[in-house]
Protein backbone atom coordinates (compact mmCIF):
# COMPACT_ATOMS: atom_id res chain seq x y z
CA UNK A 1 0.00 0.00 0.00
CA UNK A 2 1.58 3.32 -1.06
CA UNK A 3 1.18 5.72 1.73
CA UNK A 4 -0.34 9.06 0.31
CA UNK A 5 0.11 12.38 2.38
CA UNK A 6 -3.44 13.98 2.65
CA UNK A 7 -2.72 17.13 0.76
CA UNK A 8 -3.44 20.28 2.82
CA UNK A 9 -5.99 22.41 2.01
CA UNK A 10 -5.46 25.81 1.27
CA UNK A 11 -6.76 28.45 3.77
CA UNK A 12 -5.81 31.71 2.29
CA UNK A 13 -9.07 32.59 1.32
CA UNK A 14 -10.27 31.93 4.84
CA UNK A 15 -9.43 35.34 5.88
CA UNK A 16 -11.37 37.04 2.79
CA UNK A 17 -14.39 34.90 3.35
CA UNK A 18 -13.97 36.26 7.14
CA UNK A 19 -13.68 39.87 6.26
CA UNK A 20 -16.63 39.53 4.39
CA UNK A 21 -18.66 38.66 7.16
CA UNK A 22 -17.38 41.11 8.61
CA UNK A 23 -18.08 44.18 6.81
CA UNK A 24 -21.44 42.53 6.28
CA UNK A 25 -21.90 43.02 10.46
CA UNK A 26 -20.55 46.49 10.31
CA UNK A 27 -22.87 47.93 7.91
CA UNK A 28 -26.05 46.14 9.10
CA UNK A 29 -25.80 46.45 12.92
CA UNK A 30 -26.19 49.39 15.34
CA UNK A 31 -24.20 50.02 18.55
CA UNK A 32 -25.73 52.72 19.79
CA UNK A 33 -28.36 51.64 23.24
CA UNK A 34 -31.13 53.47 22.88
CA UNK A 35 -31.13 55.83 26.38
CA UNK A 36 -33.46 58.98 27.45
CA UNK A 37 -36.20 60.46 29.40
CA UNK A 38 -38.32 57.84 31.33
CA UNK A 39 -42.00 59.06 32.16
CA UNK A 40 -45.17 57.22 33.20
CA UNK A 41 -48.41 58.19 31.50
CA UNK A 42 -51.40 58.46 33.50
CA UNK A 43 -54.53 56.10 32.96
CA UNK A 44 -57.42 57.14 31.34
CA UNK A 45 -59.64 57.85 33.72
CA UNK A 46 -63.91 57.37 32.66
CA UNK A 47 -65.27 60.63 32.26
CA UNK A 48 -67.37 60.87 34.83
CA UNK A 49 -64.48 60.84 37.86
CA UNK A 50 -64.20 63.78 39.10
CA UNK A 51 -60.63 65.41 39.96
CA UNK A 52 -60.00 65.13 43.76
CA UNK A 53 -60.14 68.17 45.68
CA UNK A 54 -56.31 70.20 45.63
CA UNK A 55 -55.67 73.64 47.12
CA UNK A 56 -53.88 76.05 44.93
CA UNK A 57 -51.33 76.42 47.26
CA UNK A 58 -50.20 72.80 46.38
CA UNK A 59 -50.10 73.31 42.44
CA UNK A 60 -47.08 74.62 40.75
CA UNK A 61 -48.00 75.86 37.73
CA UNK A 62 -45.20 75.55 35.22
CA UNK A 63 -46.35 77.55 31.75
CA UNK A 64 -44.68 77.04 28.55
CA UNK A 65 -46.13 79.24 25.76
CA UNK A 66 -45.48 79.49 22.07
CA UNK A 67 -42.63 81.18 21.88
CA UNK A 68 -41.04 78.37 24.27
CA UNK A 69 -41.01 81.56 26.99
CA UNK A 70 -41.32 80.09 30.80
CA UNK A 71 -43.67 80.84 33.38
CA UNK A 72 -43.95 79.80 36.77
CA UNK A 73 -47.15 81.01 39.07
CA UNK A 74 -47.73 83.70 36.19
CA UNK A 75 -43.95 84.58 36.75
CA UNK A 76 -41.71 84.81 33.72
CA UNK A 77 -38.45 82.96 34.62
CA UNK A 78 -35.45 81.73 32.56
CA UNK A 79 -34.71 77.60 32.11
CA UNK A 80 -31.48 77.53 34.95
CA UNK A 81 -34.53 78.83 37.25
CA UNK A 82 -36.60 75.71 37.01
CA UNK A 83 -34.79 73.57 39.02
CA UNK A 84 -34.58 75.68 42.10
CA UNK A 85 -38.13 76.70 42.20
CA UNK A 86 -39.47 73.53 41.87
CA UNK A 87 -36.87 72.55 44.88
CA UNK A 88 -38.59 75.41 46.77
CA UNK A 89 -41.93 74.59 45.94
CA UNK A 90 -41.56 70.90 47.04
CA UNK A 91 -39.39 71.08 49.87
CA UNK A 92 -41.20 73.75 51.35
CA UNK A 93 -43.21 71.51 53.88
CA UNK A 94 -45.56 74.39 55.65
CA UNK A 95 -48.64 72.02 56.65
CA UNK A 96 -49.38 68.58 56.87
CA UNK A 97 -49.55 65.09 54.94
CA UNK A 98 -52.11 62.61 56.19
CA UNK A 99 -51.98 64.37 59.66
CA UNK A 100 -48.02 64.78 59.39
CA UNK A 101 -45.90 67.30 59.54
CA UNK A 102 -43.10 67.06 57.48
CA UNK A 103 -39.95 66.70 59.03
CA UNK A 104 -37.45 66.10 56.84
CA UNK A 105 -38.10 69.16 54.76
CA UNK A 106 -36.05 71.81 54.43
CA UNK A 107 -38.07 74.08 53.10
CA UNK A 108 -39.40 77.90 54.59
CA UNK A 109 -42.35 76.54 55.03
CA UNK A 110 -44.07 79.32 53.84
CA UNK A 111 -47.88 79.49 54.17
CA UNK A 112 -48.32 80.28 50.68
CA UNK A 113 -46.82 77.32 48.96
CA UNK A 114 -46.87 73.08 49.35
CA UNK A 115 -48.10 72.03 52.07
CA UNK A 116 -45.75 68.67 51.85
CA UNK A 117 -43.70 66.73 49.51
CA UNK A 118 -46.63 64.16 49.51
CA UNK A 119 -49.52 66.95 48.29
CA UNK A 120 -47.30 69.11 45.96
CA UNK A 121 -48.19 68.71 42.14
CA UNK A 122 -46.44 70.05 39.54
CA UNK A 123 -48.30 70.71 36.55
CA UNK A 124 -46.50 71.53 33.22
CA UNK A 125 -49.02 73.33 30.89
CA UNK A 126 -47.48 73.55 26.99
CA UNK A 127 -49.24 75.54 23.62
CA UNK A 128 -49.91 73.43 20.83
CA UNK A 129 -46.75 74.77 18.97
CA UNK A 130 -43.93 74.62 22.18
CA UNK A 131 -40.99 72.81 21.05
CA UNK A 132 -40.45 69.59 21.75
CA UNK A 133 -36.77 70.70 22.84
CA UNK A 134 -38.11 73.17 25.05
CA UNK A 135 -40.64 70.63 26.85
CA UNK A 136 -38.32 68.20 27.67
CA UNK A 137 -35.51 70.78 29.00
CA UNK A 138 -38.41 71.23 31.66
CA UNK A 139 -39.46 67.79 31.89
CA UNK A 140 -35.77 67.38 32.78
CA UNK A 141 -35.30 70.15 35.32
CA UNK A 142 -38.23 68.80 37.01
CA UNK A 143 -36.82 65.59 36.91
CA UNK A 144 -33.48 66.75 38.50
CA UNK A 145 -35.41 68.74 41.37
CA UNK A 146 -36.70 65.69 43.06
CA UNK A 147 -33.32 63.50 41.94
CA UNK A 148 -31.53 66.22 43.77
CA UNK A 149 -34.28 65.97 46.96
CA UNK A 150 -34.14 62.82 47.09
CA UNK A 151 -30.33 62.75 46.95
CA UNK A 152 -29.70 64.82 49.98
CA UNK A 153 -33.07 62.67 52.13
CA UNK A 154 -30.80 59.16 51.30
CA UNK A 155 -27.81 60.78 52.75
CA UNK A 156 -29.45 62.18 55.77
CA UNK A 157 -31.70 59.38 56.78
CA UNK A 158 -30.49 55.95 55.21
CA UNK A 159 -29.48 53.66 58.13
CA UNK A 160 -28.02 50.36 57.90
CA UNK A 161 -25.76 49.61 55.26
CA UNK A 162 -26.84 52.01 52.38
CA UNK A 163 -25.54 54.28 55.24
CA UNK A 164 -24.34 57.93 53.99
CA UNK A 165 -25.03 56.66 49.82
CA UNK A 166 -27.12 58.86 47.19
CA UNK A 167 -30.37 57.92 45.67
CA UNK A 168 -28.38 58.13 42.87
CA UNK A 169 -25.74 55.70 44.04
CA UNK A 170 -28.50 53.37 44.92
CA UNK A 171 -30.10 53.19 41.55
CA UNK A 172 -26.61 52.21 40.05
CA UNK A 173 -26.33 49.26 42.80
CA UNK A 174 -29.32 48.27 41.74
CA UNK A 175 -28.19 47.94 37.91
CA UNK A 176 -25.90 45.16 39.04
CA UNK A 177 -28.34 43.79 41.30
CA UNK A 178 -32.20 43.80 40.39
CA UNK A 179 -33.69 41.27 42.94
CA UNK A 180 -32.18 42.79 46.07
CA UNK A 181 -35.13 43.24 48.17
CA UNK A 182 -32.70 45.46 50.95
CA UNK A 183 -32.17 48.53 47.66
CA UNK A 184 -35.39 47.83 46.81
CA UNK A 185 -36.90 48.85 50.03
CA UNK A 186 -34.61 51.80 50.40
CA UNK A 187 -35.54 53.03 46.97
CA UNK A 188 -39.34 53.11 47.97
CA UNK A 189 -38.57 54.53 51.14
CA UNK A 190 -37.15 57.50 49.58
CA UNK A 191 -39.27 57.74 46.83
CA UNK A 192 -42.45 57.76 49.17
CA UNK A 193 -40.26 60.88 50.74
CA UNK A 194 -40.39 62.51 47.48
CA UNK A 195 -42.83 61.25 45.47
CA UNK A 196 -42.59 62.48 41.67
CA UNK A 197 -45.49 64.30 41.22
CA UNK A 198 -45.48 65.67 37.46
CA UNK A 199 -48.67 66.27 35.34
CA UNK A 200 -49.07 67.07 31.64
CA UNK A 201 -51.61 68.94 30.69
CA UNK A 202 -53.49 68.77 27.68
CA UNK A 203 -51.24 71.68 25.15
CA UNK A 204 -53.24 74.86 24.50
CA UNK A 205 -54.88 74.90 21.28
CA UNK B 1 33.06 44.10 -0.72
CA UNK B 2 31.55 40.73 -1.34
CA UNK B 3 31.18 40.37 2.27
CA UNK B 4 28.00 42.43 2.56
CA UNK B 5 26.70 41.54 -0.88
CA UNK B 6 26.57 37.96 0.27
CA UNK B 7 24.22 38.88 3.10
CA UNK B 8 21.48 39.68 0.94
CA UNK B 9 18.84 37.01 1.05
CA UNK B 10 15.37 36.91 0.34
CA UNK B 11 12.39 38.62 2.81
CA UNK B 12 10.47 35.35 4.43
CA UNK B 13 6.57 35.29 3.67
CA UNK B 14 4.87 36.60 7.03
CA UNK B 15 2.75 34.14 8.28
CA UNK B 16 -0.75 35.14 7.81
CA UNK B 17 -2.26 31.54 8.98
CA UNK B 18 -3.68 33.22 12.44
CA UNK B 19 -4.90 36.06 9.91
CA UNK B 20 -8.09 34.38 9.81
CA UNK B 21 -8.33 33.69 13.71
CA UNK B 22 -8.08 37.85 14.89
CA UNK B 23 -10.82 38.65 11.86
CA UNK B 24 -13.62 35.87 13.51
CA UNK B 25 -12.93 37.22 17.09
CA UNK B 26 -13.63 40.95 15.49
CA UNK B 27 -16.78 39.45 13.69
CA UNK B 28 -17.83 37.32 16.76
CA UNK B 29 -17.45 40.68 18.51
CA UNK B 30 -19.52 42.90 16.47
CA UNK B 31 -22.04 39.84 16.11
CA UNK B 32 -22.72 40.13 20.01
CA UNK B 33 -22.40 43.67 21.06
CA UNK B 34 -24.30 44.70 18.29
CA UNK B 35 -28.39 44.68 17.07
CA UNK B 36 -29.55 44.41 13.45
CA UNK B 37 -31.18 47.90 12.23
CA UNK B 38 -34.63 47.53 11.82
CA UNK B 39 -35.47 50.35 10.02
CA UNK B 40 -34.97 53.02 7.29
CA UNK B 41 -35.38 56.36 8.45
CA UNK B 42 -38.32 57.92 5.83
CA UNK B 43 -38.36 61.26 7.88
CA UNK B 44 -34.88 63.33 8.39
CA UNK B 45 -32.42 62.33 11.20
CA UNK B 46 -33.95 63.32 14.35
CA UNK B 47 -31.78 65.83 16.25
CA UNK B 48 -32.13 64.28 19.50
CA UNK B 49 -32.78 66.67 22.97
CA UNK B 50 -30.39 66.35 25.32
CA UNK B 51 -30.98 66.03 28.91
CA UNK B 52 -29.50 64.90 32.33
CA UNK B 53 -32.00 62.64 34.10
CA UNK B 54 -31.40 59.73 31.39
CA UNK B 55 -31.91 55.88 32.28
CA UNK B 56 -30.99 53.06 29.65
CA UNK B 57 -33.67 51.42 27.74
CA UNK B 58 -31.97 47.85 28.56
CA UNK B 59 -34.11 45.51 26.58
CA UNK B 60 -34.07 46.19 23.61
CA UNK B 61 -36.60 43.72 21.99
CA UNK B 62 -38.86 45.50 24.22
CA UNK B 63 -38.67 48.57 22.77
CA UNK B 64 -40.91 49.83 20.06
CA UNK B 65 -39.54 53.16 18.40
CA UNK B 66 -41.72 56.02 17.00
CA UNK B 67 -39.97 58.55 15.14
CA UNK B 68 -41.27 61.78 14.97
CA UNK B 69 -39.69 65.31 12.83
CA UNK B 70 -40.09 66.23 9.18
CA UNK B 71 -40.00 64.35 6.26
CA UNK B 72 -37.06 63.66 4.09
CA UNK B 73 -39.40 63.78 0.77
CA UNK B 74 -41.06 67.27 0.46
CA UNK B 75 -43.63 66.28 -1.75
CA UNK B 76 -45.08 64.56 1.57
CA UNK B 77 -45.93 68.19 2.68
CA UNK B 78 -44.56 70.10 5.65
CA UNK B 79 -44.60 69.44 9.29
CA UNK B 80 -44.14 67.11 12.03
CA UNK B 81 -44.78 62.99 10.44
CA UNK B 82 -44.77 60.18 12.12
CA UNK B 83 -42.67 57.56 11.48
CA UNK B 84 -43.96 53.49 12.89
CA UNK B 85 -42.11 50.88 10.79
CA UNK B 86 -40.98 51.67 7.81
CA UNK B 87 -43.43 54.52 6.79
CA UNK B 88 -44.62 57.75 7.41
CA UNK B 89 -48.15 56.78 9.37
CA UNK B 90 -50.67 59.19 10.79
CA UNK B 91 -51.22 59.21 14.51
CA UNK B 92 -54.18 57.04 14.52
CA UNK B 93 -51.93 53.66 13.45
CA UNK B 94 -49.80 53.91 16.55
CA UNK B 95 -52.80 51.68 18.45
CA UNK B 96 -52.15 49.10 15.79
CA UNK B 97 -48.60 49.75 15.42
CA UNK B 98 -48.23 48.76 19.55
CA UNK B 99 -50.48 45.78 19.26
CA UNK B 100 -48.54 44.48 16.79
CA UNK B 101 -45.51 45.26 18.50
CA UNK B 102 -46.83 43.43 21.71
CA UNK B 103 -48.08 40.54 19.85
CA UNK B 104 -44.66 39.72 19.39
CA UNK B 105 -43.96 39.19 22.97
CA UNK B 106 -45.80 36.95 25.50
CA UNK B 107 -47.92 38.27 28.36
CA UNK B 108 -45.40 38.71 30.78
CA UNK B 109 -43.29 40.59 28.69
CA UNK B 110 -45.44 42.63 27.87
CA UNK B 111 -46.01 44.25 30.94
CA UNK B 112 -42.41 45.43 30.93
CA UNK B 113 -42.95 46.57 27.17
CA UNK B 114 -41.57 50.47 26.50
CA UNK B 115 -42.62 52.91 23.71
CA UNK B 116 -39.02 55.07 23.10
CA UNK B 117 -40.69 58.77 21.20
CA UNK B 118 -37.64 59.73 19.30
CA UNK B 119 -38.52 63.00 18.27
CA UNK B 120 -36.61 66.37 16.73
CA UNK B 121 -35.92 69.27 19.18
CA UNK B 122 -38.21 70.96 16.60
CA UNK B 123 -41.18 69.25 16.50
CA UNK B 124 -43.99 70.94 18.42
CA UNK B 125 -45.39 69.58 21.75
CA UNK B 126 -49.34 68.87 20.41
CA UNK B 127 -47.60 66.08 17.44
CA UNK B 128 -46.53 64.45 20.88
CA UNK B 129 -49.22 64.86 23.01
CA UNK B 130 -51.36 63.11 20.46
CA UNK B 131 -49.19 60.02 20.34
CA UNK B 132 -49.01 60.58 23.77
CA UNK B 133 -53.05 60.24 23.77
CA UNK B 134 -52.85 57.38 21.74
CA UNK B 135 -50.78 55.19 23.98
CA UNK B 136 -52.56 56.45 27.09
CA UNK B 137 -55.96 54.38 24.97
CA UNK B 138 -54.70 51.36 25.33
CA UNK B 139 -52.49 51.49 28.27
CA UNK B 140 -49.17 51.78 26.64
CA UNK B 141 -48.33 53.54 29.64
CA UNK B 142 -44.16 53.40 29.92
CA UNK B 143 -42.61 56.06 27.42
CA UNK B 144 -39.18 57.24 26.78
CA UNK B 145 -38.21 60.32 24.98
CA UNK B 146 -35.12 59.49 23.47
CA UNK B 147 -31.95 61.83 24.57
CA UNK B 148 -28.91 62.21 24.59
CA UNK B 149 -26.79 62.73 27.73
CA UNK B 150 -25.68 66.65 28.24
CA UNK B 151 -26.65 69.29 29.63
CA UNK B 152 -30.01 71.18 28.41
CA UNK B 153 -28.83 74.69 27.41
CA UNK B 154 -27.55 72.12 24.63
CA UNK B 155 -31.59 72.20 22.98
CA UNK B 156 -31.46 75.73 22.72
CA UNK B 157 -28.55 76.42 19.95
Amino acid sequence: MAKRDIPEINAGSMADIAFLLLIFFLVTTTMDTDSGVFRKLPEIQPDNTEAPPVKMKNILEVNINRFDQLLIDEEEVKIEDVRQAAIDFIDNGGGTYEGKACDYCGGEKKEASSDHPGKAIIAVQTAQTTSYGMYISVQNELLAAYTELRNRYAKKYLTGKYKGLSYSDLLNLQKNDKENDDIKAALTKIKKAYPEILSDAEPIK
Amino acid sequence: MSKFGKKKKDVPAVNTAALPDIVFMLLFFFMVATTMRETTLQIKPPKLPSATEVKKLEHKSLVSTIYVGKSKNPSAGKGDKIQLNDKISGVNDVTNFIYSERDKHDAEEQKAMVTSIKADLKTNVGTISDIKHELRTINALKISYSSGTGDVSNNFK
